[in-house]
């Protein structure tokens, strides 16, 4: 079976691959790419632990096909800090205790890093339903809500809104 | 030394960052699924497809001639494991039926069992191999429910079993494999002397832990029998004992167990699946083996919880005074022995003073997976009958139901109906707490209800290993020796750094390998917290003295006149001499010269773990169209011991009670009629999301153990006891029905709404 040559943007740098056909971006992130921050907890999109930013849009990279990054801008948990500057929502979960076990965590930050880039000033109503996508086992979701609350606070104040 | 005083900790009790935070927010912490080895093959593993069904011939020639497979193993690879060599240690499992549940023997017992397995260079290849293996079945009647395996015409998994705790022992075999009892006082006379009775069925169903990290693993056996396990566990060393006896290994000195991060266990990772088949690959092939489960596999082949019928009888005076209380408890185990019926005994009438009691459960096979520990294992099946039942005994009396668990409750001095008598507890604690609640002054709308429910936990001690290295600079290297599932790496740190006097991030924890560690128990029972942290504190004790030993020679005075505070040592009084003190980093800058390095290393076995007592209080809304219930508030009230990082102990209990709100309204397994499970993911099988929890309110108190260096209980267990009775008594209270079948979801609640029909509730 010939392999499929992609060339694609993750976390800001040009990146070619190999991939075969029946391949899922969440395989090729992992097991060909090295990146490993993005979990596998279902392989039907029903937990969100391979959530990634595909062209400015979240999804669920076990239901994409590595194919299909073909052209598309990626960013995965590994390109949420920069550098050694943590995102808000990065360090927000670490002062909130917002992760247990931390299996469910690269999932809930970039699908939060999403939701406050679209929405500086989200309810808890809808940052509930933002991530209702996600699941989490650990924490009863209390202390995730409060995280990227105030992650979206302290992102308001520096945008001087 | 004493951390009893709390005015006194400046760590304990703090919010810190916790040591491996980073790594976990950014991607970089390696779970059980994220190692590779070079030269690894991919391991997947071929389950039966039947619910029962005698294995006939397993043919893997065509797998075998695929192009990229490197072995194939099945029952015929694994050593029979003789009956003396059944238990290792205190490990609670018998290692012939974790062996057979690893690989089916003879018969496959459940849709999902293991029945062969093949590594390949690719997962594909792996995945078509898997079709290529030919097993030949006699499919044999089977049996699902627990009531229903019971009865003598019972299809019987094991021709072997036969119950024990009954005399005579029967002479034909059955699939109820233990029965237990206990009794206190005369619980005829109880009922006797009663003005109200009240019995009741209550019903639950197997639910699963429901970890977002499927089980994985990495082994490599190298020809000369020495092997590296990569793995996602409770417990390196329950995997290293369990991998060794069920795959032939060596002996135990062979493995070398790595625990990966785990993500979620809650139980379900106290046991092995995957390991010794993996080692078996590993071994046959020459290559380094990985496993990882799919979603389905984990619901199709591991452990849930016990579903269970459990009946309960209260008699009480009318001025609220439970005169005794019986309860039958009937487990599902699963296709092996090991139900928690014993705990759902014990724990579902903990929390009350009972004159007279009688207790009765059984453990029943089925043609299901074999169950698995899930948090507070047991307890929170009984305690969902009991804590219903007394909220039933509540309204027929009409008693407030906080009040009649006031009256009835269990204080210090109360003998437990199943033996201990209670002393230093902290249940009235939590529900007076709970009377002065904000939560308790709020009113409540239409079709809105509150109900309450209490729980109780042992919580647990036992092995536990720890190492405290001081570095050059006076930092510290803590080694501890149970993997860190939600937190605990923060708080071991803190017990240390609170010990030696110095700041938490000069304390950098690490979960040591089974070569890295003395031996430890694996991470559960919430005993990690009490047996964890007392060897962290007893080894930096340890180090504290030696630290003291070489200020006493720097100075040339005796070690008892030395003293040390605040990170430091100081000549103790004027007549040691007059010297400046000297701080752990300069002590460690020196040591070359006082003696070598400074470390301690302890063993312990834990004992003196005090029991958890809680209350919770939900309120809750149901819509009369849909039966849709929603959560709108939730209060937890624990007595903790110590809380020593906070937010991890609210995260426990937030946790506990999400896990059990799930419980209560949507999780259950649904199998067909031949026994296949027909919801084998997380669309179907629907845990809590975001969108379904409110915030939940936490109270902890903290009633210390005098039996912990810093008075910890244990927290992560019991707050998963009363959800699914706190649920149920608040629809009760929403709607005037009584709802006593787990899960209580929208069709479940429409079908109650339609079949006792009441009176639309007034607005008050």
């Amino acid at each position: 079976m010939a392999k499929h040559h992609v060339s694609t943007v993750i976390n800001g740098e040009p990146v070619e691959f190999l991939c075969e056909p029946q391949q899922t971006l969440l395989d090729v992130l992992r097991d060909e790419l090295n990146l490993t921050g993005s979990k596998e907890g279902c392989s039907s999109g029903d937990c969100g632990a391979c959530t990634v930013i595909c062209d400015g849009r979240i999804v669920c990279s076990c239901l994409m096909l590595g194919a299909e990054a073909e052209g598309r801008k990626i960013t995965t948990v590994e390109g949420i800090a920069q550098g050694d500057h943590l995102h808000p929502v990065q360090q927000k979960f670490l002062e909130h205790a917002a992760l247990q076990c931390g299996f469910c965590t690269p999932g809930f930050i970039v699908a939060a890093k999403a939701l406050l880039d679209e929405n500086l000033n989200p309810t808890e109503e809808e940052t509930r339903y933002w991530l209702a996508g996600n699941l989490c086992r650990c924490t009863g979701y209390d202390k995730i809500i409060r995280a990227v609350l105030d992650a979206a606070a302290v992102m308001r104040a520096e945008a001087g809104r | 030394m004493s951390f009893l005083d709390k005015a006194s900790l400046r760590v304990v009790g703090t919010r810190p960052i916790r040591p491996d935070g980073v790594d976990k927010v950014t991607g970089r912490a390696n779970f059980g699924a994220d190692m590779t080895m070079p030269g690894m093959l991919w391991g997947k593993i071929k389950r039966s497809p039947h619910a029962h069904a005698r294995i006939l011939s397993i043919n893997a020639e065509k797998a075998l001639a695929l192009p990229g497979v490197r072995a194939v193993t099945t029952r015929a690879d694994f050593p029979d494991i003789p009956p003396d060599k059944r238990v290792v240690g205190a490990m609670p499992h018998n290692l012939w039926d974790l062996s057979r549940n690893c690989m089916a023997e003879g018969k496959a017992l459940y849709e999902g069992h293991a029945v062969a397995a093949v590594a390949a260079t690719t997962p594909a290849i792996a995945e078509q191999a898997l079709d290529l293996i030919e097993v030949e079945y006699e499919v044999l009647p089977h049996v699902m429910e627990v009531e229903a395996a019971m009865r003598p015409e019972a299809p019987v998994l094991h021709d072997d079993l036969f119950t024990a705790g009954v005399e005579p022992r029967p002479t034909k075999p059955s699939n109820v494999a233990k029965m237990v009892r206990f009794a206190k006082g005369d619980v005829e006379a109880g009922f006797r002397a009663a003005d109200i009775v009240i019995e009741r069925r209550y019903t639950t169903k197997p639910v699963h832990q429901g970890y977002i990290e499927p089980h994985a693993c990495v082994v490599s056996v190298a020809p000369d029998g020495q092997c590296t396990i990569w793995s996602s566990s409770q417990g390196q060393f329950m995997v290293r004992a369990y991998t060794s006896r069920i795959a032939g290994a060596e002996d135990s000195a062979s493995i070398r167990a790595i625990p990966a991060e785990i993500g979620g266990g809650f139980g379900g990772k106290t046991i092995v699946y995957l390991e010794p088949v993996a080692y078996m690959l590993s071994k046959k092939s020459g290559r380094p083996v990985k496993i990882v489960m799919s979603r389905e596999e984990v619901f199709r082949g591991t452990g849930p919880t016990s579903g269970a019928v459990v009946e309960v009888k209260l008699g009480a005076s009318k001025d609220g005074h439970i005169t005794a209380a019986k309860t039958v408890l009937k487990y599902q185990s699963g296709a092996f022995p090991g139900s928690p019926v014993q705990q759902g005994c014990i724990c579902a009438l903990a929390p009350y003073d009972l004159p007279n009691a009688e207790t009765t459960g059984y453990d029943v096979l089925s043609n299901r997976p074999k169950v698995a520990a899930y948090r507070a294992p047991g307890a929170p099946i009984g305690s969902f009958a009991v804590e219903s039942c007394i909220d039933e005994l509540a309204r027929a009396l009409g008693i407030d139901p906080l009040r009649l668990r006031e009256i009835n409750g269990a204080r210090d001095g109360t003998k437990a109906a199943h033996g201990p008598t209670w002393n230093n507890i902290g249940l009235m604690k939590t529900l007076e707490a709970a009377q002065a609640s904000e939560h308790l002054k709020t009113r409540l709308g239409p079709n809105q209800g509150r109900g309450i429910a209490c729980g109780f936990w042992h919580n647990a001690g036992g092995e536990s290993s720890a190492a405290c290295h001081v570095n050059e600079d006076g930092t510290v290297s803590l080694t501890e020796g149970h993997p860190d599932i939600g937190g605990s790496r923060a708080s071991m740190a803190m017990m240390v750094a609170e010990v030696l006097g110095i700041a938490f991030e000069r304390v950098r924890p690490v979960v040591g390998d089974t070569t890295a560690i003395g031996y430890s128990a694996s991470t559960g029972g919430s005993r990690v917290t009490f047996a964890g942290g007392m060897a962290v504190t007893t080894a930096a004790q340890k180090v504290v003295e030696e630290l003291k030993k070489r200020a006493a020679i720097t100075w040339d005075i005796s070690p008892d006149a030395v003293e040390w505070r605040d990170g430091k040592a100081f000549p103790a009084g004027a007549n040691a001499g007059s010297f400046e003190p000297l701080s752990l980093a300069e002590i460690a800058g020196k040591a070359a010269r006082t003696g070598g390095p400074i470390s301690a290393e302890v063993q312990i076995n834990a004992q003196g773990q005090a029991p958890g007592f809680t209350t919770h209080v939900c309120d809750v809304e149901v819509d009369r169209e849909t039966g849709h219930v929603k959560i709108l508030r939730y209060t937890a009230i624990q007595d903790v011991g110590r809380a020593i990082h906070p937010s991890y102990v609210e995260g426990q209990m937030q946790g506990g009670v999400a896990q059990g709100v799930g419980w209560a309204l949507n999780e259950e397994y649904i199998y067909d009629k031949d026994g296949r499970l027909e919801n084998p993911g997380f669309l179907d099988y629907r845990v809590p999301v975001a969108s379904d929890m409110p915030m939940i309110d936490t109270i902890l108190i903290e009633l210390p153990n005098p039996r912990h260096p810093f008075g910890a209980r244990g927290c992560g267990e019991v707050p998963i006891v009363p959800p699914m009775a706190a649920v149920a008594n608040a629809i009760s209270d929403a709607l005037g029905i009584r709802l006593r079948d787990l899960p209580m979801s929208p069709p479940r609640v429409l079908a109650a709404l339609d079949r006792e029909m009441p009176l639309p509730q007034a607005a008050e």
